[in-house]
Formats: structure tokens, C-alpha cells, sequence
């Protein structure tokens, strides 16, 4: 194992988050925020408890969760995007990195930045309400899981994409609509039952919801569905960047 | 001792567009090796190939011994790589980009190796400057200091003085010498075939796709190359001589110069040509010898396939 390789790609992307923390923290988080003002603090307040706890709090977790996985899946995306752009890439391609050492340094970097906004958001959250989290450990483990899975996404995305269009892409119509519809404003238990049903093969229902269970020991969903839906999808992605450095797919000509 | 060893080496781009056919190529260790070749020959691909950049399509390369597919780690422990284009981050510093390319290939912090390489390209005063604020030519060097960076067995220049000035250029060619010196097998491919002339100890010529000659330079230029032997009159002629008919031999326009074209490695026949020009009372102002350069040997080599020879 190349453990320097795969540290050096690491602390490269971790020093493009750092250098323009404004871009890739402060900004997400100050986002965040603002739903807790909007949603969380002024409309919340007129709406009563939800699975015993007030709406601000039911929000939280569903925040953090739509943070996590916009952030990993921009940050990796980005990571792998931008040397492709510049030319740079071929400094990755033609050192001695074998493909995990490469997917590895990438979506750990961007897990990190995404559980780095995470904490934060849950900080600015914790200015607006207690928060007490019942199973800290789970709750740690389905964020790096999440983080994790979409930094995957975002790597094959990355790869993908030829241009900035296709880059910004999927996280436009595709995520973001998700995280929206799956369950960060409100449980998918109160809606008709066709939309409920139609929730359920929303990836992102699972994962806020695992995540919410965590937090409050309560949720929509089986937490062992969350997990096992979570984890096939990341096989998926594995599998599908293992192909696609196998065979060179728009990274090798 | 060959260092890299190429076998039917093809590429071809989308079913049809053949870059590369059939490459035989042997490269010792210790050896700079020019590849020459017009623009789309296949140089480019061909070197990118070796170094993992691009999949080919048939045939096998070994880099000391180890396949560069199933045993590419081992492989790419030993090349670096100087590419054509200034593919260089623009946002990190110089000290900081060369850090990073050691890093890639799992070699540890290496102080005295950096100041020694940035101190040799020029490049100590802008350690901490961003890429993005220096000129062409520096970038340029950025990159060969980050191929340095791991101490490579095998470098591979793609076009390394493209653009530059006579002072960079003269500079890289001086760095060259020292690399080999130190044992490093050094591949460049080039436009300026002075450069090749300058630097070489054999020289590649692709051309469509195909490997046609591969020579050491001086067997190149004594077997190719031409010399010609300009002997200036005193008075001026109408015609050569009749006997000087036996001599190939031209005669300028304004009828004072006579040329003699001879292979440098056949016997000439100059001594005869000066006594028949002595015997028919002709007095010779001046003496002059010219030798075809690399230039006009590679010139020749893609405009006449006849005159192509094969040594691999």
C-alpha cells in the first residue's frame, strides 16, 4: 500500500478546503443556518411536536444529513474534476497509486470536509436549541457512512463530467431535489399514502431517517433498512469506480 | 542492458484510427534517446502509453523487467514524466507542487533533495511563489523539478524546450548531461533537431504510426549524412572539365564553384578531382567542406521512405 500516495492526494484536497474556507465551509454553514432561522425558529415555532420533539429539533438531523452528502459529493467531484481540467491528472495516473489508493485519498478527503460542516452545523444548531443526541456513536457512523457513499457518487460524477455544466449537474437536479423530498422538512409518515410510497425509493429517506433515529431513537423507517439500503449503495459505487479505472473510462484514453 | 523493451506495441483509437503499429523499440539503461517525428507521428502516445496516461491496444512494454500493466507499480516507481503541455496546479506554490509529486509516489519528505533541485532549475528565489504568478519558461522548469522530485530511473521529456529561451534551453541540455552522467535513461522527444544532435546517444524516427529507424546518432549521420567538398576558383568556367567528367561534380551558376558531394563513409575521391583540376591549369582560390546536419538527415528520412534503414 501507498500509504504516502494516498496521504499526499489527501492533505492536497484537505489544503484546497482550507484555502478557501469561506467557499467550503463558512458558506454551507452559514446556509444551514439559516434554515434553522427560517423553518427552524420562525415557522417552527407554530408548529407543534413531531415524534415528540419540536420542529426545530426534527430538523436538525435532516439538515446535517442534506449537508453531508451535497458537501462530499461537491468536494469529491470537484477533487477529481478539477486536475482533469488542468491537466494535472496525470501526475495521479502515472505514479505508483493503485486505484483504491486514488478513491481512497479523494472520498476520505471530501468524508472529512463534509463531517467537518457536519459538526459545525450541529454547533450553530445547539445556538437555537438543545439537541441531546441518543446514540452519539450510530449517529457518527451513519454520517461518515453517508459522507462517505456521496463522496463516492461524486467521484464517479468528477469522472464523468467533461464540463462545469455536467459537474454542476447532478447536484442541481438531482440531489438536491432529493434531500429536499426525502424527509428533511418533515416525516414521510404524514404524507398522502401514493407519496409516501413513492418516498420510499428516494435514497436519501433512508439515510435522513437512519440518521434521525440516531438522534432520537425514533423514526419513519427501520434503522437497519437505512443501513443496509446505505451500504448497497455504496457497493454500487465502488464497484462502478473499480470499472471505471479498470477500463480507463474518460480518465484514460 | 536494455532498461525498457517494447513488443508489437499498437494503439488504435475507436476501432480505426491507427495511432501506433507494430512498435518494436529496445532502450538501454544509461542511454538519452531522441524520438523524432512530425507532428501526429505517434511520439506523444506512444510515450504516454509507457507511462500509464494511455491504454494500449496490443503488444507488451517492460520497464526493467516488469510489465507495465500487471506490474505497473513497480514500473512507474521508475518513470517520471515530463509532459508537452504546463500541466502544473496554479494555485499551490512551487516549493509545495514538488512536495506533492514526491509524495504520489510514496517517497518520503526529502529537504536537501528539494533545495538541491529547485537551486539546479533556477527555482530557489520562487520556492514560495504561486504557480499561476510565473512565466512560461518557469513553469516549464516547475515541471522537470517535479519529475526530479522522485528520482527517476527512466525520464521521459516531451517537447522540454518547447517555447523556451536559448537560455533555458541551453540550461536544460547542461541538466540533461548530468543526468546521464548519473546513470538516468533519459527519452525526449523533440521538434529541434539540434537538440537530438546536441544531447543523443540514439535517435528514434516514427513516423504514421511506425518505428523506422532507430540508429545511434553517430552511425546515423556517418551512414546518412552527406559531406560536400566546395572548391572555389580563381577564374571563371563555362563547364567542368571533360576530365572531370568521372567525378560527380557540379558547377555553380556564376561558374566559379565546384562542388563534390561524397558519403562520409565511402573513399572520396578528392585527391584525384584537385590533381585533374592542377592538370587542366585551373588554380583553386579556396577550399571548403560542409556536413548535411541531423536536420536535413531527418528531413530526408520522412520526405524519401527509401532512404530509410532499420537497426531495431
Amino acid at each position: 500500500m501507498n500509504w504516502i500516495g494516498l496521504y499526499t492526494i489527501y492533505r492536497k484536497e484537505m489544503n484546497r478546503t482550507f484555502a478557501i474556507p469561506l467557499q467550503t465551509v463558512l458558506s454551507p454553514v452559514i446556509t444551514t443556518a439559516l434554515y434553522f432561522i427560517v423553518f427552524g425558529a420562525a415557522i417552527g415555532s407554530q408548529i407543534t411536536q413531531i415524534s415528540g420533539v419540536t420542529y426545530m429539533q426534527f430538523i436538525v438531523p435532516g439538515l446535517i444529513m442534506m449537508a453531508l452528502l451535497t458537501n462530499s459529493l461537491s468536494a469529491s467531484s470537484s477533487g477529481i474534476y478539477f486536475p482533469k481540467f488542468i491537466g494535472t491528472i496525470y501526475e495521479i495516473l502515472s505514479a505508483p497509486l493503485s486505484h483504491l489508493e486514488i478513491i481512497l485519498g479523494y472520498t476520505l478527503a471530501a468524508t472529512t470536509r463534509a463531517l467537518i460542516i457536519g459538526s459545525l452545523i450541529y454547533i450553530v444548531a445547539l445556538l437555537f436549541t438543545p439537541i441531546p443526541i441518543m446514540h452519539p456513536v450510530y449517529a457518527f457512523f451513519f454520517a461518515f457512512l453517508t459522507a462517505f457513499t456521496f463522496a463516492l457518487f461524486g467521484l464517479i460524477i468528477g469522472i464523468w463530467s467533461d464540463t462545469f455544466e455536467k459537474l454542476s449537474l447532478f447536484p442541481a437536479l438531482i440531489i438536491t431535489p432529493l434531500a429536499f423530498l426525502g424527509g428533511v422538512f418533515y416525516p414521510i409518515s404524514i404524507l398522502p399514502p401514493l407519496w409516501q410510497t413513492l418516498s420510499l425509493i428516494n435514497p436519501v429517506v433512508y439515510m435522513i431517517s437512519g440518521l434521525r433515529w440516531s438522534f432520537f431513537g425514533t423514526t419513519d423507517i427501520n434503522p437497519q433498512i437505512s443501513l443496509t439500503l446505505i451500504i448497497v449503495f455504496l457497493l454500487l459505487c465502488v464497484g462502478t469506480l473499480f470499472m471505471i479505472f479498470r477500463t480507463g473510462y474518460k480518465i484514460r484514453d | 542492458m536494455a532498461i525498457l523493451s517494447i513488443e508489437n506495441l499498437s494503439k488504435i483509437y475507436d476501432h480505426k484510427i491507427h495511432a501506433l503499429n507494430n512498435i518494436f523499440l529496445s532502450i538501454n539503461k544509461g542511454e538519452v534517446f531522441a524520438l523524432l517525428g512530425p507532428n501526429g507521428a505517434g511520439k506523444t502516445t506512444l510515450i504516454n502509453i509507457i507511462c500509464g496516461l494511455t491504454n494500449k491496444t496490443t503488444g507488451t512494454i517492460t520497464v526493467n523487467g516488469y510489465d507495465t500493466v500487471d506490474q505497473c507499480r513497480q514500473t512507474r516507481k521508475l518513470i517520471s514524466l515530463v509532459p508537452q503541455e504546463l500541466h502544473l496546479d496554479p494555485f499551490i506554490t512551487v516549493a509545495q507542487t514538488c512536495i506533492d509529486a514526491r509524495g504520489f509516489f510514496g517517497k518520503k519528505y526529502n529537504e536537501k533533495l528539494l533545495t538541491d533541485i529547485l537551486k539546479q532549475l533556477s527555482l530557489w528565489d520562487k520556492r514560495d511563489e504561486k504557480v499561476q504568478k510565473l512565466s512560461g519558461g518557469m513553469k516549464r522548469r516547475v515541471l522537470i523539478a517535479k519529475a526530479l522530485m522522485n528520482e527517476p530511473q527512466i525520464l521521459f521529456l516531451d517537447e522540454p524546450t518547447a517555447g523556451v529561451d536559448v537560455e533555458l534551453r541551453t540550461s536544460m541540455w547542461n541538466l540533461v548531461r548530468k543526468l546521464k552522467e548519473k546513470g538516468t535513461t533519459i527519452i525526449l522527444t523533440t521538434h529541434y533537431i539540434e537538440e537530438a544532435e546536441e544531447m543523443a546517444d540514439t535517435i528514434g524516427i516514427i513516423n504514421d504510426g511506425h518505428i523506422t529507424t532507430v540508429a545511434p546518432k553517430e552511425d546515423l549521420m556517418k551512414e546518412l549524412g552527406s559531406k560536400e567538398l566546395i572548391i572555389t576558383l580563381m577564374t571563371k568556367i563555362q563547364k567542368i572539365p571533360d576530365a572531370l567528367h568521372t567525378y560527380a561534380l557540379s558547377l555553380s551558376e556564376d561558374g566559379y564553384e565546384i562542388t563534390y558531394e561524397y558519403k562520409k563513409t565511402t573513399s572520396t575521391s578528392i585527391t584525384a578531382i584537385l590533381s585533374s583540376l592542377k592538370n587542366e591549369g585551373l588554380k583553386v582560390c579556396d577550399i571548403e567542406t560542409k556536413e548535411s546536419s541531423l536536420e536535413e538527415i531527418f528531413v530526408d528520412l520522412i520526405s524519401n521512405p527509401k532512404n530509410l534503414i532499420s537497426h531495431s
